[in-house]
Parts: structure tokens; C-alpha cells; sequence
């Protein structure tokens, strides 16, 4: 029997994951549908990471609104899901006056959003902050309360803590078709919703946070016709040793269309630089070109000069799914019924998910889904110890309590046997998947020494064949077949 | 936590951290290698053509003869040997130096000993750092992990396959992966001449057809999921007749394009790098900026020959032999890379005994003199038949050297050795 639940949420994305952890607090039969291999796989994987600071949007926004509320969550939620966060702060940086008085502009709406603490900064007072910034700088805004988060990690406690809580996780499921049974209005009122693979899955709410997606999930609903325009955003990453690594997030003052091009201390030491923002018609092309490579190298080097090509490591790009008024679209649909949209969740998507998260619960709730308490809700998740963040100390008792910890996998980031095979246990299992996971092969040699171990470890703990692992699943396989004895010699 | 004490710990057990070993065990030292795979010989194991040891004995052996050989060396020698152990973290502390190696079998163990010997080798340049644009498809492989899948876990990367760089290492898996039954459809270089030597020009791609595109580079990378392609382009500025851009397909893109010395622990030891060879900056006596830490091998300085790595170490566990009964290094002298060099290690000149030196080639062409001058005045000059930057040089220099000696005996302030390659005129290009 196809399995039917109160709620389907279409797209594990931050949004996705943040409203199935959500709605896990109830007593409610939730499934969570991804396309992908993984989760977070979409626009969640491929962004700055940065939790901003409540000053860039206008106040009469849905998205300023959700953005403070939802900054305001994140140390709870760190708490209880322990994915890597950091309230390191946020500066505006102006070189003339022009500029400072687009920052008066910002921190004028800072204020009116409600973000906490944030203030007007001469050029001193920026340096100070932040001694590596160019000294041409004249002043700027600093928002204290702003801060980095890694924001796959982030999708995948959210999940964690989903299914930990009941939630139904279904990946590979590509959302393709929908039929709806009972009649208009009724109580038995249900959709079926098909997966382009074949398989089916029915639902009496369906929450459409489907991302870059989520006007082609809406057009199979029959609900509103909106479209989201992909925008597309390069960004590159450079080496832990950087000397370019700042203590906060540097941004420029901003133009209309985009926040700018921004230098990004991660919370896991490497510094980022990025992104570019340019309208593109096709929502898979994630290709990078060479001409941004110049651009966001010199707008970086403006703000910090330090920052240098040399020390690239890798370089990435992600696609913002924007909506024409530039607004997120979060409400229950007037054409569908039981259906929300949760849409147009571009920046700043990840700062604002947990708020978008209560916002989506609170429309449900208002359309007449009963939310009773699940007494046995458990907010935390266990934590996996990460061997490159112990003290000596610690890394002796980990690798007493399991000798995996000693068996160290990637050896830029220090990665341990354990914490591969725990990815792998929570689900992760292609190469891409235990790597956000895990941070195995992305330092500074980029795979080229673990590949082949996290290949081995994978195919002992799934029995998949060799060639039926992926990078990313699909047909992203990693090695086509063995070779055959004939061809051998 | 266990542990354990040795004269010297050696950190790597490759060509170099088994000859550096079995040097300092011989000299009577009692000497650890730790190495983080479960079996000895380092890179070689994955290397199983032939053309390793032609210089140390001689003969033409595969990788694994030659790792065998140097496993053997240690017969009957005290050489304590940690394996499947990896270590992450070095102290010093008061003249003694501590280190902490992980494994499964043996958990945490902290060595303390007198001297370390760096032998960690090295790791490939990536694609990250070549800054191609395109997507970010499977089926990119550094040219020695597709090595190792191929050779040792017996898998077929591909059957369509490009390789960018023509160094000996992407050579020789052109040839590899066309016995495997794949389609090599190019080897991308772009430089204007090949960087690998012309006997693996001949024997990895004449004999196979495989096309050689001189100063050319890719430009970008197609594919959603597996990788569907490469654009390739002439390169701009380069002399010689330039062809358009083209595209070619293939389903493998394998990267050759550089060896990086592999030095995450030294530098958070507060082991100063050089910049040039990115392995530690060393004294005549092979020892870093931290006294009692030394380095040799491929960790020091990529080194395209075995022999000459095993050579290197070899010295190494001599001085630390010396280091280790309190012989004093005596006097040094600098040791700079001067015109047409791209470096020289070691980085000092101890005037008791013999010094060898390496050295790479900024230039490619015949007839070019090695000329060392100290203070301006030339001590040693030699003529090299044929100089490319992908063929280390190798030179002795003794201290007892007339002109060495009687430039000291003069009193000379100028005490820095400079080391150049000169190409006499007209035949310089
Ligand atoms: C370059 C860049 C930088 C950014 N920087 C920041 C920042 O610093 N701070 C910040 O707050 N925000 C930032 N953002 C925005 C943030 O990344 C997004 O707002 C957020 O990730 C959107 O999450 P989502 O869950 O709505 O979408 P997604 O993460 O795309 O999730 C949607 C999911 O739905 C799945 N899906 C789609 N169609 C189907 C289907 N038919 N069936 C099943 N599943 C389907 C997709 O595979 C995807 O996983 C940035 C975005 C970009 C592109
Ligand atoms: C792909 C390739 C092909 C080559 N082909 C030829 C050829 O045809 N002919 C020829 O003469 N030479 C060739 N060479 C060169 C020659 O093989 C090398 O220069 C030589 O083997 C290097 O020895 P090594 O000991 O310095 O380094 P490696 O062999 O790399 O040994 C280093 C060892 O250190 C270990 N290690 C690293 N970090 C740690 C740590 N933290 N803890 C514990 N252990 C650690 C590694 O696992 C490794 O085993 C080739 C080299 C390569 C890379």
C-alpha cells in the first residue's frame, strides 16, 4: 500500500529540511522528497554561508522580517544540532563619502528591521575591527549579531533531527506528475504525487519548497503561475594558510541589484571570495568562467589586498532562485488547496530558514492542520566528534572508545575512518555527500589522496559495486567497470 | 596513549624514509618509521613500469622491485616500523622532539626522540589549482590517483580519456590507459616543448598514435554528471603557428600538472618553506629551521628519479648521524640560485667534506654551462650537454676546492655561493 501522510514537503533544501524538522515536533506522518542523491544537494550547497546581519533589506519586506527573526534563532538551533556556526560579525566597508552615505541608508533600515546591536564605524574604528582591511577604507557599518554558518551541514542536522523525529526521508525521488483524488473541499481531499521513476507517495498538505524548481511544482498543482529566475553567483576558495583570512565578513556597499562581492572567513578556516551575480535562463548551469574569476579577485582584493590567486583551491557556482519582485513567496496557495509555496527563497534563504520554518507551521496551522505536541519530541541530536577539532587529549580517548578514530582518511583536513563511517551510516553515500559531510577532500589536495580510501570504505559498508558509486548520483559513476582479465596485461 | 623512545623518528615510508632509515640504523642509531599505509615503499608501489633504479644498481626495476630492495636494505638492521599509522602533530621541547602518530591497531602513540626525518613526499596539483572554468563533473583524477585505481585496485577510469601535462607521470598513464582498452584522444601541454623525457615521448605515445597538442591548455570543462568533454585552445602569445580552439570529447580528464611537496605538519611545527620548491629551506646538513628536524626525498623537492632521492637520503641519515653524536656543522655558506636556476638544495655550503648539490633548470637546450661563483668569482664550471626543467642537475663541491679555499684564506667578506646556468651566445634561444 502506497504510504499516505498529513504532510509531503517537496525539496530537502534548507527550507525543506528546516520546515520537516519543524513539523517533526508534532504529531503528524511527514515525508520529505529530494531529487537529488542527498539533501542540501540544491541552491543550500553552493552558497556564501553567511547569517546576515537584518540591515540590506527594506523593512516592508516578508524576507527582512524572516531574516532577523531567523538570525535570532541560530544559537539555539546550534545547540541542539551542533553544525559548525559562528557570530564572527559583519562590516560594511565605504572608501568616500558617496559610499558612507549608503551606509547611514543601511543602518538606518538595520535599525527600523530591529538588528541588534549594529553601528555606524569612522575608519579607525574599522581598522580595528579588522586589520587586514584596505587602508583606504573611510568607515562603514558593523553589524555584530551577523556571522557564518556551513550550510550544507547545517541542511543535514536539520534532516537528522527530521528523521530522528519520525520524518519519512526520500531521496532519488523526482517529483514529476500529481493526480488528485476526493472531492474539491472535502476531508478525504488527497494528492498523489508520482516520482519520475515510477514510485508514488500520497499526501494531504503538500508544502512546495522545491527551490529553483518551484514553479514547475507549482504548475503541476495547478496552482499559481510565477516563474523563478535563476541568478547565478561564482564563488572561489582559498587555502586554510590564506593570509588572507579575515576575522569577519567583509562586504562592500552594496548596489541595487546585489549585495556585492564579499570576502568570507568559513567556519572551518578556509576564506571564501564571491559571489558574482549574473541573470542566467538555465537552472543547471552551474559552469564558471574566467572572466569572473577576474572580477571577484579584483572587487576582493579592493576590500582586503591581501587576498591572492595563488591560493585557490577550488571554485564553485550556485543559482539563486529569484522571484520578480524580489521578495520571498511563502503562503498557502488561493488556486490548490492544502498546498503552500514556499518560493522565490533566494539571499538571504539560509539566514531566515528556521523563521521560514515557524512562518510555514503557522500557515498550516491557520489552514486548519491540527498541531498537537509530540510529548516524545526530541530537540538535539548526538553529536559526531569531528578528530581535526579535538585536543590530543580527546583524539586518545576517541580512538580508545573506537579504533576508527585513528585511522586517519584525508589528510589535509584530518579526517578519521569514524567520521567517514558515520556519514555513510546517516545516509550519505556518494562521494560528494560524505565530503560535505565529513570535510573529506576538501582541503587543499582536493580528494587526490582519500578518494580512493572513502571509495573502499564506501563500498565495505554499503556493498555497492565499485561502479555503482557516485559522485553525486546519477550517472556522476567514478570508475566504469574493473578491468578484465584480458586486458590487463 | 603508549609511549616510545628512539634516537631518531623517520615520518614517511617511502624510497627516501627507508634509505634515510637504514643510513641512521647502520651508524648504530635506534631509529622509528611511521607510515600511514598499510605497507612500505611510498608512491613506487603504484609505479609499475620499469625505469626506477638505473643509476642506484644499475638495472631497469618497476617501482614495487624497487621499493622490495629498499624494504630489504633493512634486513637484519634494528628499524623499528609503524604502518597503517599517520602523524598529525610535532613538537620540540627542549631539545627533544615529541610526535604524535594515530592508528588503528596501535591508537594514539607519542614519540619522543633526538631527530626527525621528514619523508613525506608529495601530492599532486589539482584542478583546483589550474582554475579551469566549466562544470564540475566526476571523472577529473589527478593522473597518479587514476594511477593507483588502475594499477592497484584494478578499475577502469574511463574509456574516453584526456590528459592535460605531459610530464613523465602523465606519459606513462597515456600508455597505461590505452592497455587498459581506453581511447586516449590527446595529451595537452602548455609549454612549447614536452616536459616529459623524449624516451616516454616515444615509447607512450609515438607507439600509440596519441596525439601531442604543444602550447595548448584547456579552457573549459562540459558535462552535468560525468564529465562530457574539454575545450582546448592554442595558447595566446605562444611563437609558432597557432590553430584554432577545438573541441574534444571524453568522458576521463586526467591532471598531470604538478608535484607539491607535502609539508601540512612541518609548517605547523614552525618548519620555514621555501618558496620556490615548497619544501623546507635545509642547511648543509639537511636540517630544517628547527633544529633536529630534517627532511630528504620528494618532501623537500620533487624529484623526477628515485635514485636520486635515495641518494639524498642517504646523506640526510649521515648528518643526522653527526647531528646525533654532537659533530658541530662548522661554518656554511649561503647557497643562492643565480641566473637561469630555478632553485638549489641544500640552501648552505658546509666547508668540512663534500657537497652535493640539486638543482632545476629554468631553460631547455644544449650546451649550457653550470656555473658556481662565490663572491663573484667562479669556483666551478662544467658543461652540461643538454639541460631541460624537468631533469633535476646534480654537482659535487668540495670545500677543499682550491679556489673555495684560497678565497677564504683571503678573508673575503663575500661568502655567498651563487649557483647559474649559462647558455654561451648565439646558441641561446
Ligand atoms: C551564490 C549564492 C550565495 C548565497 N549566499 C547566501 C548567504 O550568504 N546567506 C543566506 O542567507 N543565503 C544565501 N543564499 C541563498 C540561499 O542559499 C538560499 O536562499 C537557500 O539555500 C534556498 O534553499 P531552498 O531550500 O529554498 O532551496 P534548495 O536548496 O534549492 O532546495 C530545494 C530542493 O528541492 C529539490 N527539488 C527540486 N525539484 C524537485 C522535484 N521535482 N522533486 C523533488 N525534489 C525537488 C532540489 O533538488 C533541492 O534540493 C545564497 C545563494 C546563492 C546562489
Ligand atoms: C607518479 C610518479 C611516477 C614516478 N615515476 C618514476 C620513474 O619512472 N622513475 C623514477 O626513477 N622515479 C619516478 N618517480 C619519482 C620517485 O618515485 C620518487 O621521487 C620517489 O619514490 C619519492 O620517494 P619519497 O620517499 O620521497 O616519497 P613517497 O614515495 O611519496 O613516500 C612518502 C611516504 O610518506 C608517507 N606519509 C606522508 N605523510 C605521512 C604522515 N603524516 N604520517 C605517516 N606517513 C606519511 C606516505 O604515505 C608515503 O608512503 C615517480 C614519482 C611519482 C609521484
Amino acid at each position: 500500500m502506497m504510504k499516505r501522510y498529513d504532510v509531503v514537503v517537496i525539496g530537502a533544501g534548507v527550507s525543506g529540511a528546516a520546515i520537516a524538522r519543524r513539523l517533526s515536533a508534532y504529531r503528524l506522518s511527514i515525508a520529505l522528497l529530494e531529487k537529488e542523491i542527498d539533501v542540501s544537494f540544491g541552491v543550500s550547497k553552493a552558497n556564501s554561508g553567511v547569517i546576515h546581519g537584518g540591515f540590506h533589506h527594506s523593512p516592508d519586506l516578508l524576507k527582512s522580517r524572516l531574516e532577523i527573526q531567523g538570525n535570532l534563532m541560530y544559537d539555539k538551533l546550534q545547540r541542539e544540532l551542533h553544525f559548525p556556526f559562528r557570530r564572527c560579525g559583519i562590516l560594511v566597508a565605504a572608501f568616500s563619502t558617496e559610499e558612507m552615505r549608503i551606509v547611514q541608508e543601511l543602518y538606518n533600515r538595520g535599525v527600523a528591521n530591529g538588528a541588534i546591536g549594529i553601528e555606524l564605524c569612522n575608519g579607525d574604528r574599522m581598522h580595528m575591527l579588522e586589520p587586514k582591511l584596505n587602508s583606504d577604507v573611510m568607515g562603514g557599518l558593523f553589524a555584530p549579531g551577523g556571522g557564518i554558518v556551513e550550510p550544507y551541514r547545517l541542511v543535514f542536522s536539520l534532516v537528522e533531527s527530521a528523521v530522528l523525529n519520525g520524518v519519512d526521508l526520500h531521496t532519488n525521488f523526482d517529483v514529476a506528475g500529481v493526480e488528485k483524488s476526493g472531492k474539491t473541499g472535502s476531508e478525504d481531499r488527497e494528492y498523489v504525487l508520482h516520482g519520475s521513476d515510477g514510485q508514488s507517495i500520497r499526501g494531504r498538505w503538500v508544502i512546495n519548497a522545491a527551490g529553483l524548481f518551484a514553479d514547475r511544482i507549482s504548475g503541476l498543482f495547478g496552482a499559481e503561475d510565477f516563474r523563478i529566475h535563476p541568478r547565478k553567483g561564482e564563488e572561489f576558495l582559498l587555502d586554510r594558510e590564506a593570509s588572507a583570512h579575515t576575522g569577519r565578513v567583509i562586504f562592500p556597499v552594496p548596489n541595487p541589484v546585489s549585495k556585492g562581492m564579499l570576502v568570507i572567513p568559513t567556519v572551518e578556516g578556509t576564506t571564501m571570495i564571491g559571489p558574482t551575480a549574473l541573470e542566467t535562463d538555465d537552472k543547471e548551469d552551474l559552469a564558471t568562467s574566467s572572466e569572473n574569476f577576474e572580477k571577484v579577485f579584483y572587487s576582493a582584493r579592493r576590500l582586503i589586498p591581501s587576498v591572492s590567486e595563488r591560493d585557490i583551491i577550488t571554485s564553485f557556482a550556485g543559482l539563486r532562485p529569484s522571484l520578480e519582485d524580489g521578495d520571498f513567496y511563502i503562503a498557502r496557495s488561493e488556486k490548490a488547496e492544502r498546498f503552500v509555496q514556499v518560493a522565490g527563497i533566494q539571499s538571504p534563504g539560509l539566514t531566515a530558514a528556521p523563521a521560514i520554518a515557524e512562518y510555514v507551521k503557522d500557515l498550516l496551522k491557520q489552514g486548519g492542520l491540527e498541531l498537537t505536541e509530540d510529548p516524545d519530541y526530541q530537540g538535539e541530536i548526538p553529536a559526531v566528534p569531528r578528530f581535526r577539532s579535538m585536543s590530543l587529549h580527546e583524539q586518545d580517548a576517541a580512538v580508545k572508545a573506537d579504533p576508527a578514530y585513528g585511522n586517519i582518511i584525508c589528510r589535509c583536513e584530518n579526517v578519521s575512518e569514524a567520521e567517514v563511517v558515520a556519514a555513510i551510516r546517516r545516509g550519505h553515500t556518494s562521494l560528494d555527500g560524505i565530503k560535505f559531510y565529513t570535510r573529506a577532500g576538501m582541503g587543499r589536495c582536493q580528494g587526490g589522496f582519500c578518494s580512493y580510501k572513502i571509495l573502499q570504505i564506501l563500498r565495505r559498508e554499503t556493498g555497492l559495486p565499485w561502479e555503482k558509486i557516485t559522485k553525486r548520483g546519477r550517472k556522476s559513476w567514478i570508475v566504469r567497470e574493473r578491468i578484465s582479465p584480458a586486458k590487463t596485461s | 596513549m603508549k609511549h616510545t623512545e628512539f634516537d631518531a623518528v623517520v615520518i614517511g615510508g617511502g624510497a627516501s624514509g627507508l634509505s634515510a632509515a637504514a643510513e641512521m640504523s647502520r651508524g648504530g642509531a635506534s631509529v622509528a618509521v611511521v607510515e600511514r599505509e598499510e605497507t612500505l615503499g611510498g608512491i613506487l608501489n603504484q609505479c609499475i613500469h620499469n625505469g626506477f633504479g638505473l643509476h642506484q644498481y644499475n638495472e631497469e626495476l618497476t617501482g614495487p622491485e624497487y621499493a622490495e630492495r629498499c624494504i630489504r636494505d633493512l634486513d637484519g638492521l634494528s628499524v623499528k616500523v609503524f604502518t597503517g599509522m599517520t602523524v598529525t602533530l610535532m613538537e620540540t621541547e627542549e631539545g627533544t622532539q615529541l610526535l604524535y602518530g594515530f592508528s588503528r591497531e596501535s591508537g594514539m602513540v607519542r614519540f619522543r626522540c633526538r631527530a626527525i626525518v621528514l619523508a613525506m613526499g608529495c601530492r599532486e596539483r589539482n584542478r583546483g589549482n589550474l582554475g579551469t572554468p566549466g562544470t564540475r563533473p566526476s571523472g577529473i583524477f589527478t593522473a597518479g590517483l587514476a594511477q593507483r585505481l588502475v594499477n592497484i585496485d584494478g578499475m577502469v577510469p574511463g574509456r574516453e580519456c584526456v590528459i592535460v601535462g605531459s610530464g613523465d607521470i602523465g606519459l606513462i598513464m597515456a600508455r597505461r590507459m590505452t592497455w587498459i582498452g581506453a581511447r586516449v584522444r590527446g595529451v595537452i601541454e602548455i609549454q612549447p616543448y614536452p616536459a616529459g623525457i623524449t624516451r616516454n615521448i616515444v615509447q607512450c605515445l609515438r607507439d600509440f598514435d596519441i596525439p601531442l597538442y604543444l602550447s595548448h591548455s584547456i579552457t573549459r570543462i562540459y558535462g552535468k554528471d560525468r564529465i562530457s568533454g574539454v575545450d582546448v585552445a592554442p595558447v595566446r602569445n605562444a611563437g609558432g603557428e597557432a590553430s584554432g580552439a577545438f573541441h574534444i570529447p571524453c568522458d576521463t580528464l586526467l591532471l598531470s600538472v604538478g608535484l607539491v611537496p607535502e609539508n601540512e605538519i612541518s609548517r605547523k611545527a614552525g618548519v620555514r618553506l621555501h618558496p620556490e620548491t615548497g619544501g623546507p629551506v635545509v642547511d648543509a646538513r639537511y636540517m630544517t629551521s628547527v633544529t633536529g628536524i630534517f627532511a630528504c626525498g620528494n618532501v623537500l623537492h620533487v624529484h623526477d628519479l628515485v635514485d636520486y632521492a635515495s641518494e639524498e637520503a642517504r646523506h640526510c641519515g649521515q648528518a643526522v648521524l653527526d647531528y646525533l653524536s654532537g659533530v658541530s656543522a662548522g661554518e656554511q655558506l649561503r647557497v643562492g640560485a643565480g641566473r637561469n636556476v630555478k632553485y638549489v638544495v641544500p640552501g648552505r655550503f658546509a666547508l668540512t667534506g663534500k657537497n652535493r648539490f640539486y638543482l632545476r633548470s629554468m631553460i631547455t637546450g644544449t650546451g649550457a654551462r653550470l656555473c658556481v661563483r662565490l663572491g663573484g668569482i667562479e669556483v666551478l664550471r662544467r658543461k652540461l650537454p643538454y639541460v631541460q626543467p624537468s631533469e633535476m642537475i646534480s654537482f659535487d663541491l668540495a670545500a677543499d676546492e682550491d679556489a673555495i679555499s684560497s678565497r677564504f684564506t683571503t678573508g673575503g667578506d663575500e661568502t655567498d655561493l651563487e649557483v647559474s646556468l649559462e647558455i654561451p651566445e648565439k646558441e641561446g634561444a
